[in-house]
């Protein structure tokens, strides 16, 4: 079937099998690689991309599904010489050593910064009104969808507390 | 010319240390870590190529048997079921290929066809509509339904153990069991493959590449010069990546048949099946000691499993001959031939579990004497190594327990079950941790430019071990360039051939090399300048000698190329070469429920020099986290009646998430051993996980007084316990 999707700010046609995942539409039918696939069952997290600004496993949603969204990735985050702020942090703290799981645990927590800030609870939350603490406890809460085998965890929730920090410096 | 190094003595001269640069060491930011987070990085999968197949392996529905016919489905390019595809993956180092032949089944999910169409959709529709029939047969596949071997060469006895025990004062005499373990990587295995008139390249996510270049040409029958291997990507090893799988073969098969290039990638099912498992184990531990806690008994059974004519068998007493002293010792090593998945290496394969249950087996001998469980690791520590009399390369053991005891406020733990949080019991546990090292050849090359620009090359992969860091800061500390002016080039067997990354072997062996390569070029240097080499300081890209100070920019005409080859030596027999640390852990236990909540762990580590701070303590970081999922989590389940992978995906299989892991520390000892050559420097990446689950386990005790001997530790078993 024909689609077209508003990916990273631009609007790409494409012509897919139906039962072709947002995941793998992006990887092999728009050279998009920077998203990866962990597990295809959306157990990983590796996939995570942004759908109308929330996070989502591009590998349980059907590229036909995605039209008329903004799909952002990995590589609309941020690039080399403009670097996001988590984008950053990851780099500085050794939030990853093999790299595999980063692109999704960069857009998940992009996403995750922006459900804090918008008072949504975890379930390490104390209360359910917020505001909510950037604390430990509640970043490993809310990114327990992205799974790391490397075990980087410990550094990526440093560098989620410090690219907040960055955030809200600007 | 080439510097060669066999390591045949201990290097005492450090001479790392008076380099000028003083890059080596430093915490840099990994040098590829851009590409990391921004997705450029290209793993295996994400290869793309004009006209490329997509490929899905078929997987056996019985435990064991004969293929008799594989069906037909419409609207493929190609069902490959060929003599050369792999029943099993190749164990790490070999130099063959492991067992071929698909119609030959011999554990329930084995690959026995490749489906190729046009899209991977077609392809994975196709391959769950073909019909394969066999002829099955029942085979065993529990290790307790056999008569397990008994390899003369793996049992040992000095003293009588026997004896030992019953005039100890005090002892310990249990058996703890192990499930199956998996490597679970984060990329799933993937090949593409393309051929070029006889020779063909593979793209695959591989960690040794030497190794698997032979595997493979001995599985498709070619010579090693017709084939490539790409790695420069590898999304995590752990074990499962050593050798070449089902998926890069059949990738090579299939693109040679249909004359385009095909791309394979498991499914992460297929992974858990196809990919070496750790073997579960059954260890019987039986210690005996004096009155102030001095062994005088070692015990160390273990019962494992593999397929049936598998060279590997999980080396679970690894460590236990040398770690503490005791006059009375025996090992007993038994290997079930199951049909279970393929057994192999997984991180710290023998450690990994051995240490762990061998801590947590001296953790109650600690209760049963009432003794410290510090105290009573101190007072066994050997002088030299025990039974063979050899002297410790380095033994830093006691220094890690006392640093850690003192970091980590030992002093503070109570009792088991006399501190209450709330509805949740704390405890700390300890544990020691040993991992054997090694060296293993490897080679590199180092062109340093006329324009001062330093290009190291060598088929040796980052698998997420910060090599291509650590080998810019051996070249960039050696040859006194800023580490932006090294280019690290990995992960293609076109270039030298490394020892590859496993066994924690990969940044001593390969990192002497990049060291040799440039020492040679120091030479060089030196030369030019015409002093010796002794007297060259290399810093911020120039030369000088005594009062001469010249650029490299200005004194290099055509590019300077040095040549390191490393070969273990007599090192390796003349002294015993471990790594040592220590594990701490603090627990909660909930009363009620039984869960287990991790709250903070410290590691102290000695591996000799660091190479870089900050992805060494990532490595640990790693391990320790590992050993988390071994106490809490982790088991492979097998079906009783076929033996098949029950809990083969990562929903099944729980690896730690971030809400199961705490804020981890990690303190390095300052350390220098010669024994593993100029370097200085020893194996990290496996020492993080050897005893860290015993620390768990012992602090799961210390908390709420139950001792859980069947791992993980899940809420069921710790609750069973529980006195309310």
């Amino acid at each position: 079937m024909q689609i077209s999707l508003d990916i990273n700010g631009s609007l790409r046609d494409v012509y897919l099998d139906p039962r072709t995942t947002l995941l793998d539409a992006l990887r092999s039918h728009l050279g998009l690689t920077g998203t990866k696939k962990g597990c295809d069952h959306g157990q990983c997290g590796a996939c995570t991309v942004l759908l109308d600004g929330r996070r989502v496993n591009a590998c349980l949603t059907l590229a036909c599904m995605a039209q008329g969204a903004k799909v952002t990735t990995i590589e609309g985050l941020g690039s080399s010489d403009a670097l996001s702020p988590l984008q950053a942090q990851f780099l500085n703290h050794d939030g990853f050593q093999c790299g595999f799981c980063t692109p999704g645990q960069i857009c998940s927590a992009t996403a995750m910064l922006e459900e804090l800030a918008a008072g949504w609870p975890s379930h390490a939350s104390t209360d359910l009104e917020g505001p909510f603490p950037l604390s430990h406890a509640e970043i490993a809460e809310r990114m327990s969808g992205n799974l790391c085998r490397c075990a980087a965890y410990s550094n990526i929730v440093d560098a989620i507390q410090n690219a907040a920090k960055d955030g809200d410096a600007k | 010319m080439t510097q060669h190094l066999k390591v045949d003595a201990p290097d005492h001269e450090s001479r790392l240390d008076q380099m000028a640069q003083g890059v080596l060491g430093e915490p840099v930011s990994r040098s590829e870590g851009q590409h990391k987070i921004t997705g450029g990085a290209t793993y295996a999968a994400d290869a793309g190529a004009e006209g490329m197949a997509y490929g899905v392996l078929v997987q056996a529905s019985v435990s064991a048997g004969r293929v008799t016919e594989i069906g037909e489905v419409p609207g493929v390019l190609a069902v490959i079921h060929d003599p050369r595809m792999l029943r099993r993956a190749a164990q790490g180092m070999s130099t063959e290929g492991p067992d071929a032949g698909p119609q030959q089944v011999d554990f329930m999910g084995q690959s026995v066809a490749l489906v190729v169409a046009e899209s991977l959709e077609v392809a994975q529709a196709a391959a769950h509509a073909l019909q394969v029939r066999y002829e099955a047969r029942q085979v065993p596949v529990m290790p307790d339904a056999v008569d397990p071997e008994v390899p003369e060469d793996k049992q040992s006895a000095t003293g009588d153990l026997d004896a030992a025990m019953r005039d100890a004062a005090f002892r310990v005499d249990q058996v703890w069991h192990t499930p199956s373990q998996a490597a679970a990587a984060m990329e799933p295995h993937a090949a593409v493959a393309q051929w070029a008139g006889d020779c063909v390249t593979i793209r695959a996510g591989l960690q040794m590449l030497g190794f698997c270049r032979e595997q493979m040409a001995d599985a498709l029958g070619i010579d090693v010069g017709q084939v490539r291997l790409l790695a420069p990507y590898v999304g995590g090893g752990f074990g499962s990546k050593l050798g070449i799988n089902a998926e890069a073969v059949a990738a090579a098969i299939a693109s040679r048949q249909l004359g385009r290039p095909v791309k394979v990638v498991m499914s992460r099912p297929q992974v858990f099946d196809l990919a070496h498992r750790r073997s579960e184990t059954t260890q019987r531990l039986r210690l005996a000691c004096d009155s102030n806690g001095v062994l005088s008994g070692v015990g160390h059974e273990a019962l494992v499993s593999n397929l049936p004519g598998s060279e590997f068998s999980e080396p679970v007493t690894q460590a236990t001959p040398f770690t503490y002293d005791a006059a009375n010792r025996q090992i007993v090593h038994k290997i079930a031939r199951i049909h279970r998945s393929c057994a192999g290496s997984v991180r710290a394969p023998g450690e990994a579990v051995g240490v762990t249950v061998f801590e947590c087996a001296l953790d109650e001998l600690a209760e049963a004497a009432g003794i410290d469980p510090v105290e009573l690791r101190l007072r066994n520590i050997p002088e030299m190594e025990p039974g063979t009399g050899r002297p410790f390369s380095s033994h830093k053991l006691a220094e890690a327990l006392r640093e850690g005891a003192e970091r980590f406020g030992w002093a503070d733990r109570v009792a088991p079950r006399a501190r209450l949080e709330g509805e949740w019991y704390i405890g700390m546990g300890v544990a020691s941790a040993v991992r054997v090292n090694s060296l293993v050849e490897s080679r590199a090359r180092v062109t340093l430019t006329p324009q001062g620009r330093a290009i190291v090359e060598t088929d040796m992969t980052d698998i997420g071990t910060g090599t291509y860091t650590i080998l810019g800061q051996i070249a960039a500390e050696t040859l006194g360039l800023d580490l932006a002016g090294v280019d690290v080039k990995l992960g293609d067997t076109d270039f030298p051939r490394a020892s590859g990354s496993g066994g924690s072997f990969g940044a001593a062996s390969s990192g002497t090399s990049v060291y040799l390569a440039c020492a040679e070029i120091r030479d060089k240097i030196a030369d030019m300048m015409g002093c010796a080499e002794a007297g060259l300081t290399l810093q911020d890209g120039t030369a000088r000698c005594g009062n001469i100070v010249r650029r490299l920019d200005d004194i290099i005409r055509t590019p300077l190329v040095g040549d390191g080859h490393l070969e273990p030596g007599k090192t390796e027999d003349s002294v015993r070469q471990a790594t040592w640390g220590s594990h701490w852990a603090e627990v909660a236990v909930n009363r009620w429920t039984g869960e287990t909540r991790v709250r903070r762990m410290l590691g102290v580590f000695a591996c000799g020099r660091v190479l870089n701070h900050k992805t060494a303590r990532s490595q640990c970081l790693g391990g320790m986290t590992f050993g988390i999922g071994m106490a809490l989590t982790e088991a492979m389940e097998h079906d009783p009646r076929d033996g098949h992978m029950v809990t083969r995906d990562l929903a099944e299989y729980h690896i730690p998430c971030h809400a199961d892991v705490p804020h981890i520390e990690v303190h390095f000892l300052t350390e220098r051993d010669a024994y593993v050559g100029p370097l200085q420097a020893k194996g990290l990446g496996e020492l993080g996980i050897c005893g860290a689950g015993a620390a768990v386990l012992n602090a799961i005790h210390n908390a709420c007084g139950v001792r859980v001997r069947n791992l993980p530790a899940t809420p069921d078993k710790i609750i069973a316990e529980l006195e309310i």
